[in-house]
Protein backbone atom coordinates (compact mmCIF):
# COMPACT_ATOMS: atom_id res chain seq x y z
CA UNK A 1 0.00 0.00 0.00
CA UNK A 2 2.62 2.14 0.21
CA UNK A 3 2.41 3.42 -3.65
CA UNK A 4 -0.36 6.16 -2.79
CA UNK A 5 1.04 7.52 0.64
CA UNK A 6 1.64 11.22 0.35
CA UNK A 7 5.28 11.71 1.31
CA UNK A 8 4.95 13.53 4.63
CA UNK A 9 7.54 16.26 3.17
CA UNK A 10 6.13 16.98 0.17
CA UNK A 11 5.05 20.55 0.04
CA UNK A 12 1.31 20.46 -0.27
CA UNK A 13 -0.25 22.80 2.82
CA UNK A 14 -2.37 19.87 3.66
CA UNK A 15 -0.22 16.86 3.44
CA UNK A 16 -0.77 14.33 6.21
CA UNK A 17 1.05 10.88 7.17
CA UNK A 18 -1.09 8.73 5.94
CA UNK A 19 0.78 5.40 6.52
CA UNK A 20 -0.15 5.01 10.14
CA UNK A 21 -4.55 5.83 9.12
CA UNK A 22 -6.83 3.33 7.97
CA UNK A 23 -7.67 2.84 4.62
CA UNK A 24 -11.56 3.86 4.43
CA UNK A 25 -11.48 3.47 0.41
CA UNK A 26 -9.69 0.60 -1.29
CA UNK A 27 -9.78 0.30 -4.86
CA UNK A 28 -8.15 -2.10 -6.93
CA UNK A 29 -8.80 -2.28 -10.86
CA UNK A 30 -12.38 -1.60 -10.99
CA UNK A 31 -14.15 -1.86 -14.49
CA UNK A 32 -18.03 -1.05 -15.06
CA UNK A 33 -18.41 -2.26 -19.09
CA UNK A 34 -22.44 -1.31 -20.62
CA UNK A 35 -22.17 -3.43 -23.30
CA UNK A 36 -18.82 -2.62 -25.76
CA UNK A 37 -18.49 0.91 -23.68
CA UNK A 38 -15.63 0.92 -20.95
CA UNK A 39 -17.03 3.44 -18.33
CA UNK A 40 -14.98 2.59 -16.17
CA UNK A 41 -11.55 1.18 -17.11
CA UNK A 42 -9.21 -0.56 -14.52
CA UNK A 43 -9.18 2.28 -12.35
CA UNK A 44 -7.04 1.69 -8.26
CA UNK A 45 -6.69 3.83 -5.88
CA UNK A 46 -7.07 4.40 -1.98
CA UNK A 47 -8.80 7.21 0.13
CA UNK A 48 -7.37 7.26 3.77
CA UNK A 49 -9.45 8.44 6.84
CA UNK A 50 -10.43 11.89 7.46
CA UNK A 51 -8.78 13.19 3.96
CA UNK A 52 -10.27 15.12 1.69
CA UNK A 53 -10.24 13.17 -1.80
CA UNK A 54 -11.17 15.01 -4.70
CA UNK A 55 -12.47 13.00 -7.21
CA UNK A 56 -12.37 15.03 -10.60
CA UNK A 57 -12.72 14.57 -14.37
CA UNK A 58 -14.35 15.53 -17.57
CA UNK A 59 -17.95 15.81 -18.18
CA UNK A 60 -18.25 11.90 -19.13
CA UNK A 61 -15.01 10.42 -17.95
CA UNK A 62 -17.10 8.00 -15.62
CA UNK A 63 -17.38 9.66 -11.97
CA UNK A 64 -20.52 9.00 -11.94
CA UNK A 65 -20.46 5.53 -12.95
CA UNK A 66 -17.30 5.13 -10.28
CA UNK A 67 -18.90 6.85 -7.52
CA UNK A 68 -22.26 4.94 -7.98
CA UNK A 69 -20.03 1.45 -7.63
CA UNK A 70 -18.23 3.26 -4.55
CA UNK A 71 -21.86 3.84 -2.82
CA UNK A 72 -23.39 0.28 -3.81
CA UNK A 73 -25.56 1.47 -6.12
CA UNK A 74 -24.09 -0.33 -9.69
CA UNK A 75 -22.03 -3.48 -9.46
CA UNK A 76 -18.64 -3.60 -10.99
CA UNK A 77 -17.97 -5.56 -13.94
CA UNK A 78 -14.78 -6.54 -13.12
CA UNK A 79 -12.24 -5.67 -9.97
CA UNK A 80 -12.73 -5.42 -6.19
CA UNK A 81 -13.71 -2.62 -3.71
CA UNK A 82 -13.80 -2.28 -0.21
CA UNK A 83 -15.56 0.75 1.57
CA UNK A 84 -15.82 1.69 5.27
CA UNK A 85 -14.47 -2.13 5.36
CA UNK A 86 -16.92 -3.68 3.49
CA UNK A 87 -17.45 -5.11 -0.28
CA UNK A 88 -18.82 -3.29 -2.45
CA UNK A 89 -19.72 -5.81 -4.47
CA UNK A 90 -20.94 -8.53 -2.25
CA UNK A 91 -21.76 -6.56 1.22
CA UNK A 92 -23.65 -3.41 -0.52
CA UNK A 93 -26.32 -2.95 2.33
CA UNK A 94 -23.21 -2.57 4.97
CA UNK A 95 -21.75 -0.66 2.40
CA UNK A 96 -24.87 2.28 2.38
CA UNK A 97 -25.42 1.78 6.01
CA UNK A 98 -21.53 3.03 6.74
CA UNK A 99 -21.49 6.02 4.36
CA UNK A 100 -23.35 9.76 3.90
CA UNK A 101 -24.37 10.50 0.27
CA UNK A 102 -25.08 14.45 -1.13
CA UNK A 103 -25.25 16.16 -4.21
CA UNK A 104 -26.09 19.36 -5.23
CA UNK A 105 -29.13 18.01 -7.14
CA UNK A 106 -31.06 16.06 -4.57
CA UNK A 107 -30.14 16.15 -0.88
CA UNK A 108 -33.24 16.71 0.97
CA UNK A 109 -37.58 16.68 1.02
CA UNK A 110 -38.39 20.29 -0.30
CA UNK A 111 -42.41 19.65 1.20
CA UNK A 112 -41.02 18.39 4.44
CA UNK A 113 -40.06 20.40 7.77
CA UNK A 114 -36.14 21.09 8.63
CA UNK A 115 -36.56 18.66 11.71
CA UNK A 116 -38.52 16.37 9.46
CA UNK A 117 -36.27 15.78 6.93
CA UNK A 118 -33.43 15.21 9.42
CA UNK A 119 -35.78 12.81 11.47
CA UNK A 120 -36.29 11.39 8.33
CA UNK A 121 -32.84 10.49 7.69
CA UNK A 122 -31.46 9.54 10.89
CA UNK A 123 -34.25 7.12 10.86
CA UNK A 124 -33.21 5.28 7.75
CA UNK A 125 -29.91 5.08 8.82
CA UNK A 126 -31.05 3.24 12.37
CA UNK A 127 -30.73 6.14 14.79
CA UNK A 128 -32.61 5.42 17.23
CA UNK A 129 -35.52 8.55 18.75
CA UNK A 130 -33.38 9.79 21.62
CA UNK A 131 -30.40 10.21 19.83
CA UNK A 132 -31.94 11.94 16.78
CA UNK A 133 -33.80 14.32 19.24
CA UNK A 134 -30.13 15.32 21.02
CA UNK A 135 -28.27 15.59 18.19
CA UNK A 136 -31.09 17.52 16.37
CA UNK A 137 -30.68 20.45 18.68
CA UNK A 138 -27.40 20.22 19.34
CA UNK A 139 -26.94 20.60 15.07
CA UNK A 140 -29.65 23.38 14.41
CA UNK A 141 -27.77 25.48 17.30
CA UNK A 142 -24.39 24.49 15.88
CA UNK A 143 -25.45 25.56 12.66
CA UNK A 144 -27.90 28.88 13.93
CA UNK A 145 -30.78 27.14 12.65
CA UNK A 146 -32.60 27.13 15.95
CA UNK A 147 -35.58 29.73 14.43
CA UNK A 148 -35.32 27.19 11.34
CA UNK A 149 -36.22 23.85 12.70
CA UNK A 150 -40.56 24.18 11.69
CA UNK A 151 -39.59 25.91 8.38
CA UNK A 152 -40.34 23.88 5.30
CA UNK A 153 -36.69 23.08 3.36
CA UNK A 154 -38.30 24.29 0.28
CA UNK A 155 -38.39 27.65 1.87
CA UNK A 156 -34.76 28.15 2.65
CA UNK A 157 -31.97 30.16 1.42
CA UNK A 158 -30.43 27.68 -1.46
CA UNK A 159 -26.77 28.22 0.64
CA UNK A 160 -28.13 27.08 4.09
CA UNK A 161 -30.49 24.36 2.21
CA UNK A 162 -26.66 23.02 0.97
CA UNK A 163 -25.47 23.52 4.47
CA UNK A 164 -28.13 21.80 6.41
CA UNK A 165 -28.03 18.86 3.40
CA UNK A 166 -24.29 18.15 4.40
CA UNK A 167 -24.85 18.09 8.44
CA UNK A 168 -27.70 15.39 7.27
CA UNK A 169 -25.74 13.17 5.27
CA UNK A 170 -23.44 13.02 8.12
CA UNK A 171 -25.82 13.31 10.82
CA UNK A 172 -25.37 9.56 11.52
CA UNK A 173 -21.62 9.38 11.58
CA UNK A 174 -20.82 7.68 8.74
CA UNK A 175 -17.14 6.50 7.92
CA UNK A 176 -16.77 8.67 4.31
CA UNK A 177 -19.08 10.65 3.15
CA UNK A 178 -19.78 10.77 -0.75
CA UNK A 179 -20.28 14.52 -2.36
CA UNK A 180 -21.70 14.91 -6.10
CA UNK A 181 -20.05 18.42 -6.95
CA UNK A 182 -22.17 19.64 -3.75
CA UNK A 183 -21.20 23.34 -3.95
CA UNK A 184 -23.11 23.90 -7.79
CA UNK A 185 -24.76 27.49 -8.25
CA UNK A 186 -24.32 28.94 -4.50
CA UNK A 187 -22.75 32.07 -4.32
CA UNK A 188 -19.03 32.49 -3.36
CA UNK A 189 -18.61 33.39 0.11
CA UNK A 190 -21.75 30.12 1.05
CA UNK A 191 -19.40 28.21 -1.12
CA UNK A 192 -16.54 28.94 1.20
CA UNK A 193 -18.52 28.19 4.09
CA UNK A 194 -19.33 25.03 2.95
CA UNK A 195 -16.12 23.88 3.09
CA UNK A 196 -15.04 24.70 6.20
CA UNK A 197 -17.94 22.70 7.44
CA UNK A 198 -16.27 19.85 5.55
CA UNK A 199 -13.07 21.12 6.97
CA UNK A 200 -14.94 20.35 11.10
CA UNK A 201 -16.05 17.41 9.53
CA UNK A 202 -12.80 16.06 8.34
CA UNK A 203 -11.53 16.94 12.27
CA UNK A 204 -13.75 14.38 13.81
CA UNK A 205 -12.28 11.59 11.74
CA UNK A 206 -15.04 11.53 8.75
CA UNK A 207 -13.24 11.16 4.86
CA UNK A 208 -14.61 13.09 2.18
CA UNK A 209 -14.83 12.10 -1.49
CA UNK A 210 -16.13 14.91 -3.63
CA UNK A 211 -16.66 15.70 -7.20
CA UNK A 212 -16.34 19.69 -8.19
CA UNK A 213 -15.94 21.52 -11.42
CA UNK A 214 -14.53 24.15 -9.34
CA UNK A 215 -11.17 24.14 -10.35
CA UNK A 216 -10.06 26.52 -6.95
CA UNK A 217 -11.88 23.69 -4.61
CA UNK A 218 -9.38 20.94 -6.01
CA UNK A 219 -6.93 23.22 -4.29
CA UNK A 220 -8.63 22.39 -0.81
CA UNK A 221 -8.60 18.88 -1.30
CA UNK A 222 -5.64 16.51 0.56
CA UNK A 223 -5.22 14.53 -2.74
CA UNK A 224 -6.87 14.79 -6.03
CA UNK A 225 -7.54 12.48 -8.63
CA UNK A 226 -8.10 13.17 -12.44
CA UNK A 227 -10.23 10.74 -14.34
CA UNK A 228 -10.10 10.82 -18.44
CA UNK A 229 -11.72 8.28 -20.83
CA UNK A 230 -12.53 5.90 -17.49
CA UNK A 231 -9.04 6.04 -16.57
CA UNK A 232 -7.40 7.66 -13.67
CA UNK A 233 -4.76 9.76 -15.23
CA UNK A 234 -3.13 11.30 -12.61
CA UNK A 235 -3.57 11.25 -8.64
CA UNK A 236 -1.35 12.91 -6.11
CA UNK A 237 -1.49 16.23 -3.84
CA UNK A 238 -2.50 19.25 -5.90
CA UNK A 239 1.10 20.61 -4.97
CA UNK A 240 2.78 17.38 -6.46
CA UNK A 241 0.13 17.70 -9.72
CA UNK A 242 1.79 21.01 -10.66
CA UNK A 243 5.15 20.32 -9.96
CA UNK A 244 4.24 17.61 -12.10
CA UNK A 245 2.58 19.06 -14.90
CA UNK A 246 4.46 22.36 -14.21
CA UNK A 247 1.39 24.07 -14.02
CA UNK A 248 0.75 27.05 -11.90
CA UNK A 249 -3.12 26.34 -11.38
CA UNK A 250 -4.95 22.65 -10.65
CA UNK A 251 -7.04 24.50 -13.40
CA UNK A 252 -4.20 24.01 -15.94
CA UNK A 253 -3.32 20.76 -14.60
CA UNK A 254 -7.01 19.94 -15.33
CA UNK A 255 -6.98 21.43 -18.98
CA UNK A 256 -3.98 19.86 -19.79
CA UNK A 257 -5.10 16.18 -18.64
CA UNK A 258 -9.13 16.74 -20.12
CA UNK A 259 -7.93 18.43 -23.77
CA UNK A 260 -7.35 15.01 -25.27
CA UNK A 261 -10.18 13.62 -23.95
CA UNK A 262 -12.03 11.43 -26.50
CA UNK A 263 -15.59 11.01 -24.54
CA UNK A 264 -17.93 14.09 -23.60
CA UNK A 265 -20.29 13.19 -20.91
CA UNK A 266 -23.30 10.71 -19.62
CA UNK B 1 -41.98 52.18 -36.10
CA UNK B 2 -42.36 55.45 -33.99
CA UNK B 3 -39.22 58.25 -33.95
CA UNK B 4 -39.13 56.84 -30.06
CA UNK B 5 -39.19 53.39 -31.51
CA UNK B 6 -36.07 53.98 -34.04
CA UNK B 7 -33.83 55.55 -31.49
CA UNK B 8 -34.49 52.70 -29.26
CA UNK B 9 -33.86 50.25 -31.70
CA UNK B 10 -30.15 51.11 -31.64
CA UNK B 11 -30.03 49.17 -28.29
CA UNK B 12 -30.67 46.04 -28.56
CA UNK B 13 -31.42 45.36 -24.85
CA UNK B 14 -32.93 47.87 -22.32
CA UNK B 15 -34.18 47.44 -18.87
CA UNK B 16 -36.13 50.03 -16.57
CA UNK B 17 -36.77 49.11 -13.36
CA UNK B 18 -38.23 46.03 -13.84
CA UNK B 19 -39.32 44.50 -10.71
CA UNK B 20 -41.03 40.70 -10.35
CA UNK B 21 -41.85 38.66 -7.33
CA UNK B 22 -43.31 35.31 -6.61
CA UNK B 23 -45.20 35.29 -3.47
CA UNK B 24 -42.84 36.88 -0.74
CA UNK B 25 -39.70 36.31 -2.63
CA UNK B 26 -38.69 39.25 -4.42
CA UNK B 27 -37.11 37.87 -7.94
CA UNK B 28 -36.28 41.24 -9.24
CA UNK B 29 -35.67 44.90 -7.73
CA UNK B 30 -35.46 47.53 -9.79
CA UNK B 31 -33.53 46.35 -12.53
CA UNK B 32 -32.38 48.72 -15.27
CA UNK B 33 -29.18 48.28 -17.79
CA UNK B 34 -28.79 48.23 -21.32
CA UNK B 35 -26.62 46.19 -23.88
CA UNK B 36 -24.84 47.83 -26.89
CA UNK B 37 -24.64 46.53 -30.53
CA UNK B 38 -22.94 43.55 -30.73
CA UNK B 39 -21.56 43.62 -27.05
CA UNK B 40 -21.20 40.05 -25.16
CA UNK B 41 -22.91 40.72 -22.08
CA UNK B 42 -23.16 38.64 -18.70
CA UNK B 43 -25.26 38.35 -16.02
CA UNK B 44 -22.84 37.08 -13.21
CA UNK B 45 -24.88 35.62 -9.61
CA UNK B 46 -25.45 32.56 -7.73
CA UNK B 47 -28.68 30.01 -8.30
CA UNK B 48 -31.30 32.27 -7.01
CA UNK B 49 -30.17 35.57 -7.66
CA UNK B 50 -33.31 36.44 -10.49
CA UNK B 51 -30.95 35.54 -13.87
CA UNK B 52 -33.81 33.04 -14.94
CA UNK B 53 -36.32 35.80 -14.43
CA UNK B 54 -34.88 37.83 -16.07
CA UNK B 55 -34.36 35.99 -18.96
CA UNK B 56 -38.18 35.04 -19.17
CA UNK B 57 -39.40 38.64 -19.43
CA UNK B 58 -36.98 39.80 -22.15
CA UNK B 59 -37.95 36.90 -23.95
CA UNK B 60 -41.58 37.79 -23.40
CA UNK B 61 -42.36 34.36 -21.50
CA UNK B 62 -42.79 36.13 -18.30
CA UNK B 63 -44.13 39.67 -17.30
CA UNK B 64 -43.05 42.24 -15.52
CA UNK B 65 -45.02 43.61 -12.49
CA UNK B 66 -43.34 47.06 -12.84
CA UNK B 67 -40.72 48.82 -14.64
CA UNK B 68 -40.47 48.43 -18.68
CA UNK B 69 -37.99 46.81 -21.18
CA UNK B 70 -37.40 46.79 -25.00
CA UNK B 71 -35.58 44.49 -27.17
CA UNK B 72 -34.57 45.63 -30.60
CA UNK B 73 -37.20 48.91 -29.56
CA UNK B 74 -39.43 46.30 -29.07
CA UNK B 75 -41.97 46.22 -25.68
CA UNK B 76 -41.47 43.06 -24.11
CA UNK B 77 -45.15 43.23 -22.92
CA UNK B 78 -46.95 45.01 -26.06
CA UNK B 79 -45.15 43.67 -29.04
CA UNK B 80 -44.05 40.53 -27.62
CA UNK B 81 -45.04 38.72 -31.37
CA UNK B 82 -42.18 40.75 -32.60
CA UNK B 83 -39.52 40.15 -30.41
CA UNK B 84 -40.39 36.10 -30.25
CA UNK B 85 -39.19 36.44 -33.98
CA UNK B 86 -36.11 37.99 -33.75
CA UNK B 87 -34.33 36.39 -30.70
CA UNK B 88 -32.94 33.30 -30.05
CA UNK B 89 -33.51 31.63 -26.42
CA UNK B 90 -31.37 28.75 -25.10
CA UNK B 91 -32.86 27.86 -21.46
CA UNK B 92 -30.59 26.63 -19.02
CA UNK B 93 -32.90 23.31 -18.67
CA UNK B 94 -32.51 21.72 -22.36
CA UNK B 95 -35.20 22.59 -24.58
CA UNK B 96 -35.32 20.20 -27.23
CA UNK B 97 -37.97 17.32 -28.24
CA UNK B 98 -36.08 14.11 -26.91
CA UNK B 99 -37.99 12.25 -28.99
CA UNK B 100 -36.85 13.65 -32.47
CA UNK B 101 -33.75 12.76 -33.64
CA UNK B 102 -30.58 15.72 -34.04
CA UNK B 103 -32.24 16.54 -37.22
CA UNK B 104 -35.74 16.67 -36.46
CA UNK B 105 -34.93 19.11 -33.73
CA UNK B 106 -33.24 21.60 -36.27
CA UNK B 107 -35.38 21.40 -38.85
CA UNK B 108 -38.57 22.04 -36.43
CA UNK B 109 -37.28 24.93 -35.09
CA UNK B 110 -36.27 26.33 -38.59
CA UNK B 111 -39.69 25.83 -39.76
CA UNK B 112 -41.32 27.24 -36.89
CA UNK B 113 -39.35 30.29 -37.66
CA UNK B 114 -40.21 30.11 -41.30
CA UNK B 115 -36.69 29.61 -42.16
CA UNK B 116 -34.78 26.47 -43.70
CA UNK B 117 -31.23 24.69 -42.27
CA UNK B 118 -29.76 25.46 -45.82
CA UNK B 119 -30.56 29.22 -45.16
CA UNK B 120 -28.63 30.19 -42.41
CA UNK B 121 -26.41 26.99 -42.26
CA UNK B 122 -23.21 28.80 -42.04
CA UNK B 123 -23.97 30.60 -39.00
CA UNK B 124 -24.31 27.19 -37.28
CA UNK B 125 -22.02 25.27 -39.52
CA UNK B 126 -18.94 25.14 -36.91
CA UNK B 127 -21.16 24.06 -33.75
CA UNK B 128 -23.56 21.34 -36.01
CA UNK B 129 -20.94 20.08 -37.54
CA UNK B 130 -19.59 18.49 -34.67
CA UNK B 131 -23.04 16.85 -34.32
CA UNK B 132 -23.83 16.25 -37.39
CA UNK B 133 -22.64 12.76 -37.48
CA UNK B 134 -25.14 12.18 -35.29
CA UNK B 135 -28.18 13.92 -37.36
CA UNK B 136 -30.07 10.43 -37.13
CA UNK B 137 -29.80 9.77 -32.95
CA UNK B 138 -32.65 10.79 -30.85
CA UNK B 139 -31.45 14.35 -29.26
CA UNK B 140 -32.77 12.63 -25.72
CA UNK B 141 -29.76 10.08 -26.25
CA UNK B 142 -27.42 12.59 -26.96
CA UNK B 143 -24.55 13.48 -24.30
CA UNK B 144 -24.99 16.63 -22.36
CA UNK B 145 -22.49 18.17 -24.30
CA UNK B 146 -23.74 17.19 -27.52
CA UNK B 147 -27.45 18.45 -26.19
CA UNK B 148 -25.66 22.22 -25.53
CA UNK B 149 -24.19 22.38 -29.46
CA UNK B 150 -27.83 21.32 -30.60
CA UNK B 151 -29.59 23.77 -28.55
CA UNK B 152 -27.06 26.25 -29.66
CA UNK B 153 -27.97 25.88 -32.75
CA UNK B 154 -31.37 25.61 -32.67
CA UNK B 155 -31.52 29.17 -30.72
CA UNK B 156 -29.52 30.60 -33.61
CA UNK B 157 -31.51 28.81 -36.85
CA UNK B 158 -33.29 31.82 -38.07
CA UNK B 159 -30.56 34.50 -37.25
CA UNK B 160 -31.73 35.96 -34.43
CA UNK B 161 -30.21 39.89 -33.37
CA UNK B 162 -30.20 39.30 -30.07
CA UNK B 163 -29.30 35.69 -28.30
CA UNK B 164 -30.37 34.91 -25.08
CA UNK B 165 -28.21 32.12 -23.20
CA UNK B 166 -29.63 31.23 -19.61
CA UNK B 167 -26.69 29.38 -17.94
CA UNK B 168 -25.52 27.56 -21.07
CA UNK B 169 -22.04 26.00 -19.18
CA UNK B 170 -23.93 25.22 -15.37
CA UNK B 171 -22.52 21.63 -14.57
CA UNK B 172 -20.05 21.76 -17.28
CA UNK B 173 -16.64 20.52 -16.84
CA UNK B 174 -13.51 23.38 -17.59
CA UNK B 175 -12.44 22.23 -20.53
CA UNK B 176 -16.07 22.01 -21.97
CA UNK B 177 -16.61 25.28 -20.63
CA UNK B 178 -13.93 26.86 -22.74
CA UNK B 179 -14.61 25.58 -25.66
CA UNK B 180 -18.47 26.60 -25.48
CA UNK B 181 -16.65 30.16 -24.62
CA UNK B 182 -15.24 30.25 -27.95
CA UNK B 183 -17.51 29.22 -30.35
CA UNK B 184 -19.47 32.78 -28.10
CA UNK B 185 -16.82 34.88 -29.22
CA UNK B 186 -17.22 33.82 -32.60
CA UNK B 187 -20.80 34.37 -32.91
CA UNK B 188 -20.00 37.78 -31.88
CA UNK B 189 -18.20 38.55 -34.67
CA UNK B 190 -21.12 37.55 -36.17
CA UNK B 191 -22.39 40.72 -35.36
CA UNK B 192 -24.99 39.14 -32.70
CA UNK B 193 -25.70 41.05 -29.75
CA UNK B 194 -25.10 38.11 -26.73
CA UNK B 195 -26.95 38.20 -23.09
CA UNK B 196 -25.36 35.12 -21.12
CA UNK B 197 -26.02 34.55 -17.47
CA UNK B 198 -23.09 32.41 -15.48
CA UNK B 199 -22.84 31.14 -11.76
CA UNK B 200 -18.96 30.92 -12.50
CA UNK B 201 -17.07 33.99 -11.64
CA UNK B 202 -14.19 33.17 -14.18
CA UNK B 203 -16.47 33.44 -16.33
CA UNK B 204 -17.05 37.05 -16.34
CA UNK B 205 -13.49 38.28 -17.60
CA UNK B 206 -14.64 36.55 -21.21
CA UNK B 207 -17.20 39.09 -21.07
CA UNK B 208 -17.64 42.88 -22.78
CA UNK B 209 -19.63 44.33 -19.86
CA UNK B 210 -20.87 42.41 -16.98
CA UNK B 211 -24.04 43.09 -14.68
CA UNK B 212 -23.19 41.31 -11.13
CA UNK B 213 -26.47 40.40 -9.11
CA UNK B 214 -27.56 38.69 -6.31
CA UNK B 215 -31.34 38.25 -4.49
CA UNK B 216 -32.95 40.28 -7.38
CA UNK B 217 -30.63 43.69 -6.88
CA UNK B 218 -27.97 44.28 -9.45
CA UNK B 219 -24.84 45.09 -7.41
CA UNK B 220 -22.72 46.47 -10.26
CA UNK B 221 -22.53 47.29 -14.00
CA UNK B 222 -18.91 47.73 -15.97
CA UNK B 223 -16.15 46.17 -17.61
CA UNK B 224 -14.98 43.36 -15.65
CA UNK B 225 -11.52 45.26 -15.87
CA UNK B 226 -12.75 48.29 -14.63
CA UNK B 227 -14.77 46.28 -11.84
CA UNK B 228 -11.53 44.52 -10.28
CA UNK B 229 -9.35 47.76 -11.01
CA UNK B 230 -11.76 49.92 -8.71
CA UNK B 231 -11.79 46.97 -5.88
CA UNK B 232 -10.28 50.19 -3.77
CA UNK B 233 -8.56 47.39 -0.66
CA UNK B 234 -5.35 46.62 -0.51
CA UNK B 235 -5.71 42.73 -0.99
CA UNK B 236 -2.94 39.99 -0.31
CA UNK B 237 -2.68 36.40 -0.53
CA UNK B 238 -1.20 34.58 2.14
CA UNK B 239 0.04 31.04 2.21
CA UNK B 240 1.17 28.87 4.85
CA UNK B 241 1.64 24.96 5.69
CA UNK B 242 -1.51 24.56 7.57
CA UNK B 243 -3.79 26.52 5.00
CA UNK B 244 -7.13 25.95 7.21
CA UNK B 245 -6.11 26.64 11.13
CA UNK B 246 -4.66 29.70 8.91
CA UNK B 247 -7.79 31.08 7.71
CA UNK B 248 -8.58 31.26 11.59
CA UNK B 249 -5.68 32.57 12.98
CA UNK B 250 -5.63 35.45 10.07
CA UNK B 251 -9.87 36.07 10.91
CA UNK B 252 -8.49 36.92 14.74
CA UNK B 253 -6.16 39.49 13.01
CA UNK B 254 -6.97 42.44 14.24
CA UNK B 255 -5.88 44.68 10.90
CA UNK B 256 -7.65 42.32 8.44
CA UNK B 257 -11.03 43.16 6.92
CA UNK B 258 -11.79 39.94 5.42
CA UNK B 259 -10.21 36.31 4.80
CA UNK B 260 -11.04 34.09 2.11
CA UNK B 261 -9.84 30.43 1.00
CA UNK B 262 -8.96 30.96 -2.65
CA UNK B 263 -7.41 27.90 -4.15
CA UNK B 264 -3.59 27.12 -3.12
CA UNK B 265 -3.52 30.78 -1.04
CA UNK B 266 -6.41 32.75 1.52
CA UNK B 267 -7.07 36.09 0.11
CA UNK B 268 -7.34 38.75 2.73
CA UNK B 269 -7.92 42.52 2.71
CA UNK B 270 -6.03 45.10 5.16
CA UNK B 271 -8.11 47.19 6.89
CA UNK B 272 -5.25 49.35 8.49
CA UNK B 273 -2.66 50.77 6.18
CA UNK B 274 0.42 50.32 8.50
CA UNK B 275 0.22 47.18 8.53
CA UNK B 276 3.18 45.72 6.70
CA UNK B 277 3.70 41.90 5.14
CA UNK B 278 6.78 41.44 8.04
CA UNK B 279 4.18 42.33 10.54
CA UNK B 280 1.81 39.92 9.68
CA UNK B 281 4.71 37.11 9.02
CA UNK B 282 5.53 37.80 12.21
CA UNK B 283 2.39 37.65 14.04
CA UNK B 284 1.81 33.85 11.68
CA UNK B 285 4.81 32.74 12.90
CA UNK B 286 4.24 33.25 16.96
CA UNK B 287 1.20 31.36 15.89
CA UNK B 288 3.33 28.35 14.45
CA UNK B 289 3.05 28.69 11.27
CA UNK B 290 5.83 28.00 8.63
CA UNK B 291 6.85 28.17 5.18
CA UNK B 292 4.60 31.41 5.06
CA UNK B 293 4.25 33.38 1.80
CA UNK B 294 2.58 36.71 1.41
CA UNK B 295 2.09 38.77 -1.52
CA UNK B 296 0.11 41.72 -2.80
CA UNK B 297 -2.99 41.09 -5.00
CA UNK B 298 -4.44 42.33 -7.90
CA UNK B 299 -8.49 41.47 -6.90
CA UNK B 300 -10.88 39.02 -9.16
CA UNK B 301 -14.44 39.61 -9.80
CA UNK B 302 -14.73 36.95 -7.21
CA UNK B 303 -13.65 39.36 -4.69
CA UNK B 304 -15.47 42.02 -5.96
CA UNK B 305 -18.50 39.85 -5.65
CA UNK B 306 -17.87 38.82 -2.22
CA UNK B 307 -16.91 42.72 -1.16
CA UNK B 308 -20.07 43.64 -2.90
CA UNK B 309 -22.54 40.94 -0.95
CA UNK B 310 -21.11 42.39 2.46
Amino acid sequence: MTKNITTPGSNSPFSIVHSQLERVIQVNSLVKRFGNFTAVDHITFDVHQGEIFGFLGANGAGKTTAMRMLCGLSKPTEGHGRVAGFDIDKEVEQVKASIGYMSQKFSLYNDLKVWENIRLFAGIYGMRDKEIAQKTDALLQRLNFTSERNTLVKELPLGWKQKLAFSVSIFHQPKVVFLDEPTGGVDPVTRRQFWELIYEATSEGITVFVTTHYMDEAEYCNRVSIMVDGQIKALDTPGNLKRQFEADTMDSVFHRLARNATRSDN
Amino acid sequence: MSLQNNIQAMIPVQCRSLNKSYKKIAALQDVSFEVNPGELFGIIGPDGAGKTTLFRILTTLLLPENGSATVDGYDVVKDYKEIRKRVGYMPGRFSLYQDLSVEENLTFFASVFNTTIEENYDLIKDIYCQIEPFKKRRAGALSGGMKQKLALSCALIHRPSVLFLDEPTTGVDPVSRKEFWEILKKLKQEGITILVSTPYMDEASLCDRIALINNGKILKIDTPGNITSQFGKILWTVQSRNMHTLLTDLREYPAIGSCFAFGDTHHVTIDNEQLTIDNLKMYLSERGHSDIVIRPAGATIEDCFMDLLK
